[in-house]
């Protein structure tokens, strides 16, 4: 598409999106301009491209290297507490960035509409996006629409790719995982799990738990800082704490411990757990962290995330060990001790 | 929490360990082999595992996981009917969350949702009557699933269908009874068990009466226990008393929850819509008289199996599969065949490795951390 040179904002005919608006003709265009732009807080005189042009001289020859993620958001329903699908979109591919130690800078944005979905419930996701975006401090410079018939799809997917730039010194890998190596959280576990079951509103929970759907990158930056020998950092979204401590002694071929005492849930968390017989080590984050960093520097790592806000109730959780390899033992509050295995298929709840 | 810390204190829990310890000494059953105490409920088997109970005990005490888990013991082929109702036009099927991944002869029922069927997950039964509500052009089937426990929600949905005069709505009736199993084990030629912790949830529907036949005619002592980790630890130092003090009554540990007479509503509810059936086919135990219920014929408007052709086959376990020597204690679950190798909680061949509360998942989840899987296998059909 040519750059347009005059401001042509038009609002779509209607109160929700039709398989015309995925046409690729003046429908989509009207969407597009009239809304998804706006909404994205990016101007209407925006040329339209097949491709956002990016200058990186900064990279090239100082030893840097981008990152690269992309990641699907398909969240039902949209809005929960303390978030919606436009936070998710941003925060967890800003998140997959900074977990490589990555400087988040831009990102896309691909929709797929549902014939049907209102205008007013797609314009409030993409202004949740653009406050997301500006938050995190990233820019939003492609993307694409599609609309799928009534059925095809629930309401609103979003996908969203990342560019992030990696400093040079910057090396996050799971093979450096050693033994005696502290494993800290940034805080308490399962809130977006807890929300998203409670926003469901098929369980009656009367629980006040919000997401914790929060970017990242600035307190991965803080922790860089202060432990700049840190192994390697995952956030800990589907799957739990439980399948990162997998995938992390899986891939390192060491063992994990980590002490039921030390791991942050709140206690509405532990509620809905006990109620509906779920684990919290498997409940989803948005806003989550889990660090590996050499036991000599974990004290300034444990001091450098507590002092930013998205990790004041940080706590080292366990430790890394030469064996089991491959397994993660929990010792329980209890004084017993268990296997954490991975999560198969979805956490169902019991029958009694 | 308030009422669940109280019953996790590791303080309380080390020295009731002690005891245990000390008290194990004086088990005369203990000096050759050792003791096989039996918990019937798979929400004990889930707690003994979560919180890695079997490894502070002596190791002249075994716990054997018995078939209390609804899931586990639910038959291929009535799993295969319960997909046969899924795939009828018009049908939702509404079902708890850990039946969804049973495995029928052809698929379990989250395949047949994959596949298109109308299969909804539901925390109880008055969800299901919901949706018929609210679904009036459409048939609704509840899977009705469980001991006695679950029991007298479903009977007192089909009471309430009946009284909101809802057309719509059925229940597959899959729900089994307690007292025959137990006394099928006892029965069992190569049982060798010294005592039960009795089931917390359905003591709290019959009571502590009807498990006086344990005590009385096959003299093995029964403590009623609960689900907290206390609880457990209590109730096996309570059966340990008596096997020392060669006592042999039915105890109830559970008291704060469980009435001596059982929950006469409940009851009462139960005894208006089922009735026994002869006989009910159990996963790796067979078929056990009298152990299932199925829905009276002046409720037979609710009955599923009445307005649906289901198939009704009975369909033979995997021949490699030991289910039914490890529900009664001949074996451990990594002493099966095909423990971990062809049967694991991702492809269960066995219904023991399909729930959390299977013994066989519990112990590929939780297990003995030492505990090594077999190299072996064999063939598997």
């Amino acid at each position: 598409m040519a750059a347009n040179p005059q401001p042509r904002v038009k609002r779509p005919h209607g109160d929700a999106v039709n398989l015309s608006h995925g046409s690729g003709g003046k429908a989509m265009r009207d969407l597009i301009e009239g809304l998804i732009l706006p909404a994205l807080g990016a101007s209407s005189t925006t040329p339209l491209e097949d491709q956002a042009r990016i200058d990186v001289p900064e990279i090239v020859g100082n030893g840097g290297r981008i990152a690269f993620t992309t990641d699907s958001y398909v969240v039902d329903p949209l809005s929960f507490p303390g978030g919606d699908i436009g936070t998710l979109a941003i925060n967890g591919t800003v998140n997959d960035l900074a977990v490589g130690g990555a400087r988040p800078t831009v990102l896309s944005c691909s929709l797929i509409l549902e014939e049907g979905l209102p205008f007013a419930i797609l314009e409030k996701m993409m202004c949740s996006m653009a406050r997301a975006a500006q938050a995190a401090g990233v820019r939003i410079v492609t993307g694409d629409t599609k609309v799928v018939p009534r059925g095809s799809a629930d309401k609103l997917f979003i996908n969203t790719a990342g560019i992030g730039i990696i400093p040079k010194d910057v090396n996050l890998e799971i093979a450096r995982i050693r033994p005696g190596d502290q494993l800290l959280l940034n805080g308490h576990l399962g809130d977006h799990g807890a929300a998203i079951l409670k926003a469901r509103g098929d369980l009656a929970l009367d629980a006040d738990v919000q997401s914790d759907c929060q970017p990242l990158h600035r307190i991965i930056a803080a922790l860089l800082a202060a432990a700049p020998g840190t192994r390697c950092i995952r956030d800990v979204t589907r799957g739990g704490l439980a399948t990162v401590l997998n995938e992390f002694a899986q891939g390192a071929g060491v063992g994990m411990r980590i002490v039921e005492d030390s791991i942050p849930v709140r206690p509405a968390v532990r509620g809905i757990c006990e109620v509906l017989g779920l684990d919290p080590l498997y409940l989803a984050n948005e806003g989550k962290l889990l660090a590996v960093v050499p036991a000599e520097e974990a004290g300034a790592a444990l001091e450098a995330l507590r002092a930013c806000p998205e990790g004041t109730n940080a706590e080292i959780i366990g430790e890394v060990l030469p064996n089991p390899p491959g397994r993660v033992v929990l010792s329980s509050h209890f004084g017993g001790e268990r296997i954490v295995d991975m999560l198969v298929g979805e956490q169902l709840p019991r029958i009694c | 929490m308030r009422y669940v810390d109280e019953f996790r204190d590791p303080k309380k829990a080390s020295i009731l360990v002690e005891d245990i310890h000390r008290l194990v000494q004086h088990v005369p059953q203990a000096r050759n082999r050792p003791l096989q105490l039996m918990e019937f409920c798979g929400g004990h088997t889930h707690t003994i595992f979560k919180y890695g109970i079997e490894q502070m005990l002596p190791e002249s005490v075994e716990l054997v996981h018995g078939p209390g888990c609804p899931v586990c013991v639910l038959p291929m082929g009535r799993v295969d009917d319960c997909v046969a109702i899924a795939e009828c036009p018009g049908v939702i099927f509404t079902t708890f969350g850990d039946a969804m991944r049973v495995p029928g002869s052809r698929k379990s029922l989250l395949q047949a949702k994959a596949t298109g069927a109308d299969v909804r997950m539901v925390y109880s039964p008055l969800d299901a009557l919901a949706i018929a509500r609210d679904n009036p052009d459409r048939e609704v089937v509840f899977f009705g699933l469980g001991f006695e426990t679950t029991m007298p929600a479903t009977a007192l949905t089909i009471l309430a269908a009946e009284r909101q005069r809802v057309a719509n709505f059925s229940v597959f009736c899959n729900h089994i009874t307690t007292l025959p199993t137990i006394k099928a084990i006892l029965d069992s030629s190569d049982m060798e068990l010294d005592g039960f912790l009795g089931p917390g949830h359905v003591s709290m529907v019959i009571g502590t009466h009807p498990y006086h036949f344990i005590a009385g005619h096959y003299h093995k002592p029964v403590v009623i226990a609960g689900f907290e980790p206390l609880d457990i630890l209590q109730s096996l130092w309570m059966l340990l008393k008596q096997l020392a003090e060669r006592r042999c009554v039915v105890e109830n540990q559970y008291a704060r929850i469980v009435p001596e007479a059982g929950n006469i509503q409940a009851l009462d509810a139960i005894q208006q819509v089922f009735e026994i059936r002869e006989y009910f086919e159990w996963r790796g135990l067979g078929s056990i008289d009298h152990s299932g219920v199925r829905i009276r014929d002046c409720f037979a408007g609710y009955d599923a199996e009445r307005r649906f052709a289901v198939p009704n086959l009975s369909i033979a376990d995997p021949k490699a599969c030991q289910c039914g020597e490890v529900l009664k204690g001949v074996i451990k679950p990594w002493e099966c065949k095909v423990f971990g190798r062809a049967c694991t909680p991702e492809t269960p061949l066995g219904s023991l490795m399909v729930s959390s509360e299977g013994a066989c998942a519990a112990y590929f989840n939780y297990g003995k951390i030492s505990a090594e899987i077999p190299a072996a296998t064999e063939e598997v059909f």
